[in-house]
């Protein structure tokens, strides 16, 4: 059965990369930067996906080698979801049945967010910084659509949104899924929920020196349906009639079939 | 072996979806019910969304009554006049079924809604079974005559007027309760994804007091016409037909409904109902208890614009 297929990111800069060591030695101060390139630009959920690791490959652009003997270097790769309008709702105990009572909406959610880091975020650095990019499943900033809302009850509600897209496994954070292979290649791994939404997701890295955030590069990825499930899905929405005939003659069809092929009297 | 279903958007197992379609199959096949309401929760147990849940299940009944309905034409045992007012009763009430749906799911309330309605109709349609079958095991060991009232006796729904006659049925009653009958399971249909046997059987029998024969293969060809309008309606409004799960469903289903057919032609009716019951309030108990326990998240998090 098919699989998703592996995204792996080009080295636009492997010419680069191998003059590094000379330049260092003249230029004192280094102009780090990094590199993230697809070489394939969408990837097709099949019959069989069960949710996948993506493997996600960049470089370093100039890096200073004492530096990347400390490994005062890190790297924090993100694959970022559609954004999406999303409702929260509580449940509370009503007679003694738990109802949805409570509920607020939040503007423009990453359907999914998986991080992969050289080491544990704490360590990388302040959580300041992190709210500053707006990095890490933690950090996000969930825009509340009613701003006007107690700040309590705000904050209570991204708590739990969080806490639902990680219990769901689309908010993950991969401590060591990105190593470096060499002084400035490295190679990440990020995992796709099954569950992953389709449309258009953008990978993004993050370039940190001494816990202090250096650069930030991104690329672009379609996640979609392959050629059945897509076809089953846009004839469902676009042509409903249709859809549904098919659904009902389907389950005509396999009635009167099971009753020729199992019939016993 | 995982398949990814296109609509529901979730990856499942195969196997349990076919074994699930077998099981509940085998039980509709020996009881001579659906098995909507066993399929919709279990749909739910296994993560489905209630809502594709309910939909889909509402395709899948189409495949087993219209299986069972073919072995009851060939025996004769169906009567189409009754059939056809049941269902324009069932039309009018699925569709405001449908409409309910469509409210409850904007405003949050849908699967509470769900829930109550499966816990309350097979909460007192399995206890009310449960006891007359109880009765009537108890009446037949010590010998006597059943307590039951007689069918022909006649109680005040043979009272209403436009009074209708149905041959197959050997009956002559107002059409009035044929059409609320139709409508009410109509209107379940579309909110619980059943088919609405287990409700239609016994009130066909006790309330209308059609003779038992005639029963199961009316109310099994009424069905396939209102589940199959209801899948229409879920489809084109609300796109929660999942045509890929309802397929392995229907293929379990088929396939176990043969067997459990010929396994409920050893039991006697008595015993059968008692069976049904048990079942029947087993599945109520379940879905209470998740009303009641504090769930394990009290948050949920639904998509917003969706309807």
């Amino acid at each position: 059965m098919a699989r998703i297929k592996k995204a792996w990111l080009l080295l636009p800069v492997l010419a680069l990369l191998l003059t590094t060591p000379a330049t260092a030695q003249t230029t004192p101060a280094h102009q780090e930067g990094i590199q993230i390139g697809l070489s394939t630009d969408n990837v097709a959920i099949t019959a069989g996906f069960s949710g996948a690791n993506l493997t996600i490959f960049g470089a370093l652009e100039d890096p200073d080698p004492q530096i990347v003997r400390q490994g005062r270097y890190d790297v924090i790769v993100v694959l970022e979801g559609p954004s999406r309008p999303v409702r929260v709702r509580r449940k509370d105990r009503v007679l003694g049945v738990w109802v949805n009572l409570e509920s607020e909406t939040f503007e423009n959610v990453p359907v999914s967010y998986s991080v992969a880091t050289t080491r544990p975020l704490q360590d990388i650095t302040e959580p300041a910084s992190y709210k500053q990019l707006s990095l890490g499943p933690n950090n996000i900033y969930m825009q509340p659509a009613d701003p006007d809302q107690a700040p309590a009850t705000i904050r209570e509600f991204t708590q739990a949104l969080r806490q639902r897209k990680t219990a769901a496994g689309l908010y993950s954070e991969n401590i060591g899924g990105v190593q470096f292979l060499s002084q400035n290649l490295f190679r990440a791994t990020v995992r796709l929920a099954p569950d992953v939404s389709v449309g258009t997701h953008r990978a993004r890295a993050f370039l940190f020196k001494n816990g202090v955030f250096l650069k930030e590069n991104s690329a672009q990825l379609e996640i979609r349906k392959s050629g059945f499930e897509q076809a089953v899905f846009r004839l469902a929405h676009n042509h409903g009639p249709f859809y549904s005939m098919l659904a009902i003659a389907l389950a005509i069809l396999t009635g009167w079939l099971g009753r020729i092929v199992f019939r016993k009297d | 072996m995982s398949i990814y279903l296109p609509i529901a958007e979730i990856s499942v197992n195969v196997f349990v979806l076919l074994a699930m379609g077998g099981a509940v199959g085998f039980l509709s096949g020996m009881f001579g019910v659906g098995g909507g309401f066993l399929i919709t929760p279990l749909l739910i147990f296994y993560n489905i969304p209630p809502a594709i849940a309910v939909a889909t299940g509402a395709n899948q009944v189409i495949a087993s009554s219209f299986s069972g309905a073919l072995s009851h034409l060939k025996r004769g045992t169906l009567d189409f006049k009754l059939a056809g007012v049941l269902l324009a009763g069932g039309i009018v009430g699925s569709t405001g079924g449908i409409y309910v749906f469509s409210v409850l799911r904007s405003i949050g309330q849908l699967d509470l809604f769900i829930s109550l309605l499966y816990v309350i109709m097979l909460g007192t349609v399995g206890g009310l079974m449960l006891v007359e079958s109880v009765n009537a095991l108890r009446a037949s060991r010590g010998g006597s005559p059943l307590p039951l009232k007689k069918p022909g006796q006649h109680n005040w729904i043979h009272r209403l007027p436009l009074k209708m006659r149905f041959r197959a049925s050997k009956l002559f009653v107002s059409v009035i309760p044929v059409l609320a009958l139709g409508a009410g399971i109509g209107f379940l249909s579309a909110i619980m994804g059943v088919g609405g046997g287990f409700i239609m059987v016994p009130a066909l029998i006790y309330l209308l007091r059609v003779p038992t024969n005639v029963v199961i293969g009316t109310s099994l060809f009424q069905i396939i016409f209102t589940s199959a309008y209801t899948t229409f309606i879920h489809a084109t409004t609300n796109y929660t037909v999942d045509i890929i799960l309802a397929f392995l469903l229907m293929v379990g289903g088929v396939a176990g409904a043969q067997y459990g057919a010929k396994a409920g032609q050893k039991l006697r009716g008595e015993q059968l109902r008692a069976l049904l019951a048990l079942l029947v309030l087993a599945v109520a108990l379940r879905l209470a208890v998740d009303l009641f326990v504090k769930p394990p998240s009290i948050y949920s998090l639904s998509a917003v614009g969706l309807g």
